[in-house]
């Protein structure tokens, strides 16, 4: 569970491809809206101001939709399936490497997306029908032990294949500048990226669960399972999509989460545990529930970190304990 | 949960035997790879009260453990031990308040969420000691282990015979913690955690206050982590971060699981198999988890009893096995067990 530190330059640590240029020219603005090191604020240099603020606003933002491409898989998974996939922080790591692996080799972190999503419904599909379906009457203990086991299994698959090394991964070169903003204040554009993606996936994913067939077809699924067998519609089928996508989904996140936070080991496990607070508090089976949650969590994660580095690891439990007292079954979760 | 007859007991009697006799025969570094393993079992013992006794599934029981290990490095000035009877109790009372706490929240929720509310719990006492300086930070910090002492009067013992003592007192305490669980069982109280682990509507229907049950049932459970916390402690002399994470904690449910969900002695085997299945993966290969992954995910698969399951695998049976389905089997299995 190493610590992430989401640098505003939108670039992990390790300089990126014939940038230096414009790191030099960042680099003052850099220093003065990172969020201060803790030698620093001893010194008393810490005060809120406006675009440092802002930034950390838009990191929120985006870290918060990142969360929401993670958890809606997870919700939709548990929420039709009753499935507790601790595997899903393993999907997001793969999606990871895969931007990593696809940059190296063939030079653009685009073309891992295809590749990201083809390989997210394939895997989904392969563990779905090898594992899981074997798994969706057995009781909580043994879902979370198999996927456990898998997370042992994928991390080390990674350790083979790749090694254990951090690596960086290039910022794609179409967004490897900064949008100004203010006078002295601009901000990753690759941020504005992924944040625009992430809105058109949600957009996407919504639109596909609220006004098509399939859509209502899940929802139904998740809320009254056996109607739907009922009605002679084919679970296996329902099943067999709900998986894929929400694989797909975390792979995607992984993808566009590379450039941002590097690739490292068990890099999945802060992002999964995350998401199962996100899942909590929105509810679960609720994707519209995991979204705002997403956000919110993503926000007081982000703020924390940058405000009060000491107790934010804290922060996102705290609210959720105090969402549990509050409403048992999450904010937006039906009481049953 | 508790053996029937007296081959069960002779064959109790017989394992603690051999575990008792163990240190005759095996080099020191055995001695110590034993006291981790017991310890290991003494945390998952303390978990099979809630998971095979009461039907609850908590994925942040490490917390507690790991909690009680920073209580000992926090109570124990640098560079002089301090009594075990004094850090033990302190130790236990510290996992016990914390159990009350997030037990007295996360019982209101049940099923998923309890699981990933006792999971965020964990995190969040994880990230206490990870973010602070309050042991140590990330990196964890070392301690003056505690010492065999009453009062002034100090167990003499030199740097060779110490792994030996505290091999000792970690059997002493689990056998204890074996015999007050099976205790505990037997009794009206341990009647009414199975009633709720079987049917909680019913015995709230029989008019007891089934929150409060649970809640003791977590406190206890707490405090015998504690107990294991403790002696971790003790055992290598230094705390870090990782002991209260959810990787502890699930490896607890592992070592349940291996063992068998339906008795008291389940959790003990599996610890000592998972340890030793440890060891020997990594003494052939450099990838234990590798080894460790395929294990666990081979017993999820064919064994949902554990490896006390075992005989009842299809190669083993001549009558064609129906397989349990799912939900109706374990726990019916279980009811009775």
């Amino acid at each position: 569970m190493a610590p992430f530190s989401p640098s505003l330059t939108g670039r992990g640590f390790g300089v990126a491809r014939g940038s230096h240029a414009r790191q030099a020219t960042l680099l003052p603005l850099t220093l003065a809206l990172s969020p201060p090191k803790s030698g620093e604020r001893e010194h008393g240099q810490c005060h809120m101001d406006f675009p440092g603020l802002l930034a950390q606003l838009l990191n929120g933002v985006q870290y918060g939709l990142l969360l929401f491409l993670i958890a809606s898989g997870l919700t939709l998974i548990f929420g039709v399936m009753g499935i507790i996939n601790l595997a899903h922080g393993s999907m997001f790591m793969i999606g990871a490497y895969v931007a990593y692996l696809v940059a190296r080799q063939w030079g653009s972190v685009w073309l891992a997306l295809p590749v990201a999503f083809l390989g997210g419904v394939l895997l989904g599909l392969v563990l779905e029908r090898g594992l899981f379906r074997y798994f969706y009457a057995r009781e909580h203990l043994d879902q979370v032990l198999l996927t456990f086991a898998l997370i042992l299994l994928f991390e080390e698959a990674r350790s083979l294949i790749i090694g254990n090394d951090f690596y960086s991964v290039p910022v794609p070169a179409l967004f490897d500048f900064s949008v100004p903003i203010t006078a002295g204040f601009s901000y990753s554009a690759y941020r504005f990226a992924v944040i625009a993606i992430c809105l058109a996936l949600a957009l996407a994913l919504f639109w596909w669960i609220e006004r098509t067939r399939a859509g209502a077809i899940i929802r139904a699924a998740a809320e009254q399972p056996e109607m739907v067998d009922v009605l002679g519609i084919d679970a296996r089928r329902v099943h067999m999509t709900v998986f894929a996508i929400g694989t797909a989904l975390a792979l995607i996140a992984g993808v566009l989460a590379a450039p941002l936070y590097s690739v490292y080991p068990n890099m999945g496990d802060g992002f999964l545990i995350i998401s199962f607070v996100v899942v909590v508090i929105g509810g679960l089976g609720s994707v519209s529930g995991a979204f705002w949650s997403a956000l919110m969590i993503g926000l007081v994660d982000t703020l924390g970190k940058a405000y009060v580095p000491k107790l934010a690891g804290l922060a996102v439990y705290v609210l959720m304990a105090f969402v549990l007292i509050w409403r048992p079954s999450g904010l937006f979760g039906q009481r049953s | 949960m508790l053996p029937r007859g007296s081959g069960g007991i002779v064959a109790l009697g017989l394992g603690a035997a051999l575990l008792a006799v163990l240190p005759l025969f095996v080099s020191s570094y055995y001695v110590e790879l034993g006291t981790y393993a017991l310890i290991s079992a003494m945390l998952a013992l303390s978990l099979q009260l809630l998971v095979g006794c009461t039907g609850l599934v908590s994925l942040g029981h490490a917390a507690f453990y790991g909690l009680a290990a920073y209580t000992v490095y926090l109570v124990t000035p640098a560079n002089v031990g301090r009594s075990i009877l004094l850090t033990l109790p302190l130790a236990m009372l510290v996992a016990a308040l914390a159990a009350l706490l997030v037990g007295a929240l996360s019982l209101r929720t049940r099923g998923f969420f309890f699981l990933m509310v006792t999971l965020a719990f964990g995190q969040m006492l994880f990230f206490l000691f990870h973010d602070t300086k309050l042991g140590g930070g990330t990196d964890g910090a070392y301690l003056a282990r505690p010492l065999l002492a009453i009062a002034d009067w100090q167990l003499p013992l030199t740097r060779r015979q110490r792994p030996y003592a505290v091999y000792y007192v970690a059997l002493a305490l689990l056998t204890l913690m074996y015999v007050g669980l099976a205790l505990l069982l037997r009794s009206l109280f341990g009647r009414v955690l199975e009633g709720i682990r079987v049917n909680e509507h019913r015995m709230q229907a029989l008019g007891f206050n089934t929150y409060r049950y649970k809640l003791a049932a977590f406190v206890i459970a707490g405090l015998l982590a504690g107990v294991a916390g403790h002696m971790w402690a003790m055992h290598r002399g230094f705390v870090n971060p990782e002991l209260l994470g959810w990787h502890r904690s699930a490896e607890a449910l592992l070592m349940i699981l291996l063992g068998g969900l339906t008795t008291l002695h389940g959790p003990i085997i599996g610890a000592l198999a998972y340890t030793a299945l440890g060891e020997v993966a990594q003494s052939i290969t450099e990838r234990k988890l590798l080894v460790e992954g395929l294990v666990v995910l081979a017993v999820v698969i064919a064994l949902p009893k554990g490896l006390s399951g075992i005989g009842q695998l299809r190669i083993f049976r001549r009558t064609a096995a129906t397989a349990p389905t799912a939900k109706a089997g374990p726990a019916e299995a279980r009811a009775d067990g």
